[in-house]
């Protein structure tokens, strides 16, 4: 596969950077062998030790017990999130002054690929929501951040981060729908696709035209639900990812305050792609979260399983793939890749594709462990393998 | 009364974790295992915290036995709501063999240091199920305890205790200073805030030696083996009565 070969790359980088950051660091390498796990607080301080348990924890006890559940009546957990808001997950990486527990990018990280083992569609939808919340945090003005902030760490408010419209994915800056300054108020028209959260949530992040084509004539305005003109589309029916309702957000002459504007016009696309330079950082640590607890669960039932009179994790075919997966899917690096080890997001050049898809091929070998049988396990693996 | 609570929590593999015995049945492995604060702690921590908050008792103290991995149990009591911590550093050779007695007799000697009104500890641990650590330390302090905890309270200068003991729920009412431990339904511990595990790293984790406070912790026991419980074997079907009993008398059952 073409993709395969630089990624084939990026993994060597991957471990020996790893190998030569233990040798720097004098950290004795662990021991791998094909029933030990990969022990998910390697390389963390203590502090991000008790944050990752915190969200181990509440994703074990609230979160996994009703994953399948939200996923099959396609439930928007509001209840569950706000627990996990009372922890501090609503604005992680949000200013305190403004109700955000102030942690780093690397907690950060550290503290969703521990939601997700829980579920994973609702901790992106979490990541999106702390997303919208940092942008508020960071480009609003004191009014702003006292306005929306508070609520949103708390999740008594909700937010979605409204960029792609039916015209413009990849292409995001030909957006087109429009803000025409009338008075105090910008009046908007056009729609946005795919939005997660969208009819559910309460704050709309949206990136506009006020000014001319590409991405300069692009603002950043906060919309709020019941503005008149802001109406959504249907539910789209999705394969997974249903404890998330996506719509689309259609503008119909929605007039919203200038007060609303984050930033200067023209400032709205620099905006929005350091917000999403934070969110990619996010869904990777969703995918990882997800592998870990894949694998996790393929493990045990390695060893709990048995077929020709022992175990499977005795078996010779089942030791070498477990092996083959072990190289792919080294989640510490994964999880450096991911991070940057803490450098600030705009440094660290990774795509979506290339992390989902390490932790993808990792989880895709383990896959093969299970058979078409009836068993909750099987299930509940599944339902986390749709997911990523 | 000092006001001063004192609170064992011990670092034991995580529940969830599956169990597996070393192949020279030595010990169970515990390399690269998740551990975690046994769950029973956790459950001593939460009401001690909860005493606090209303304002019966003065201050918390965390202490726990073991190598340097035993302040991160330390630091989660903290995060709970702990406010202080005492860690008694004991590696090797002597770790491996620490059990009850010798963890009673350094308890013992911190609550007499500490001049602690209450020491409470969780019933067992989930790793050895011993169940006497709480018992020994009363015994050792000669103070009165109260085991099997599900519901606290204190009664003036005394405290009330309700026991889940095998015949159903006893009463009964004890003196202070006591040694308390905690069962299952005595509260539902709290998950730490991330507010309040970064207001932990601020307080502070004291370091100390069994040999500091004058305790010998040589074991009397020696492990000879560990081994899984056996293998479930397949059963046999019968047709008839005469089959079965025949069966069993062949196995000497009957």
């Amino acid at each position: 596969m073409a993709a395969g070969r630089p990624l084939g790359r990026i993994a060597k980088l991957g471990s020996s950077i790893c190998r030569n950051q233990r040798l720097f660091l004098n950290r004795s390498p662990q021991r791998r062998g094909v029933a030990s796990c990969v022990d998910p607080a390697h390389g963390l301080t203590e502090e991000q030790k008790e944050f990752q348990k915190v969200a181990f924890d509440f994703a074990a006890n609230e979160m996994a017990p009703h994953m399948a559940e939200w996923d099959q009546k396609e439930m928007f957990p509001v209840e569950t999130m706000r627990k996990a808001a009372q922890l501090g997950f609503g604005g992680i990486y949000v200013q305190p002054d403004v109700g955000g527990s102030g942690l780093s990018r690397l907690d950060t990280s550290v503290i969703f690929e521990a939601l997700s083992t829980g579920c994973v569609s609702t901790t992106a939808y979490i990541s999106i929501h702390n997303m919208c919340a940092w942008m508020i945090d960071t480009f609003g003005n004191t009014e702003q951040r006292e306005k929306f902030c508070p609520q949103l760490c708390s999740m008594e408010k909700f937010a979605s981060y409204c960029l792609t419209e039916p015209g413009s994915g990849s292409d995001a800056a030909s957006l087109l729908t429009t803000a025409q300054l009338r008075g105090d108020h910008y009046i908007l028209n056009g729609s946005k696709a795919f939005i997660s959260g969208g009819g559910d949530t309460d704050v709309y992040v949206v990136m506009c035209r006020t000014g001319g084509k590409g991405a300069k004539g692009i603002s950043c305005l906060v919309v709020e639900k019941g503005t008149p003109g802001l109406s959504f589309g249907k539910k789209e029916k999705k394969m997974g990812w249903n404890s998330q309702p996506t719509r689309a957000v259609i503008f119909e002459d929605c007039g919203v305050p200038v007060a609303n504007r984050l930033g200067e016009e023209g400032q709205g696309f620099n905006i929005a792609m350091k917000g999403l330079n934070g969110g990619r950082i996010n869904i990777a640590s969703c995918s990882l979260g997800a592998a870990h607890a894949s694998v996790q669960l393929a493990r045990d039932h390695l060893l709990v399983r048995k077929q020709f009179g022992e175990t499977l994790s005795n078996n010779q075919f089942f030791l070498k793939l477990a092996k083959r997966a072990h190289r792919w899917l080294r989640l510490p690096p994964g999880r450096e890749a991911a991070t940057g080890w803490g450098k600030p997001p705009e440094r660290v050049s990774l795509s979506r594709p290339n992390l989902r898809h390490r932790s993808l091929n990792g989880v895709k070998k383990k896959a093969i462990f299970f058979s078409p049988k009836k068993n909750l396990h099987l299930f509940h693996f599944f339902i986390l393998l749709s997911k990523i | 009364m000092s006001g001063r609570v004192l609170v064992g929590v011990k670092r034991v593999i995580d529940y969830a974790v599956k169990i597996r015995v070393k192949p020279d049945n030595s010990s169970v492995v515990t390399d690269g295992v998740k551990h975690s604060m046994n769950p029973f702690c956790e459950i001593a921590v939460e009401e001690a915290v909860k005493m606090k908050e209303k304002k019966l008792i003065k201050e918390v103290v965390a202490v726990s036995c073991g190598p340097q991995q035993a302040q991160e149990t330390i630091r989660t009591a903290l995060a709970m709501g702990a406010d202080r911590g005492i860690h008694v550093e004991v590696t090797g050779k002597e770790y491996e063999t620490l059990g009850p007695l010798q963890i009673s007799k350094i308890m013992a000697a911190l609550a007499k240091k500490e001049e602690a009104q209450l020491v409470i500890l969780g019933k067992q641990a989930i790793d050895d199920d011993c169940n006497q650590t709480g018992q020994m330390t009363a015994a050792l302090l000669d103070w009165p305890q109260g085991t099997f905890a599900s519901e606290v309270s204190f009664e003036g200068d005394k405290i009330k205790v309700v026991r889940e003991i095998d015949g159903g729920l006893e009463t009964i009412k004890i003196n202070m200073p006591a040694v308390i431990t905690a069962d299952l339904r005595l509260n539902t511990p709290r998950y730490a805030t991330l507010p309040n595990i970064m207001k932990a790293k601020k307080k502070k984790i004291a370091n100390m030696k069994p040999a500091d406070l004058g305790v010998d912790i040589t074991s009397r026991l020696e492990v000879l083996r560990v081994d899984e419980p056996p293998q479930r074997q397949a059963g046999v079907k019968v047709e008839t009565v005469e089959d079965l009993v025949s069966k069993l008398s062949e196995a000497g059952l009957v």
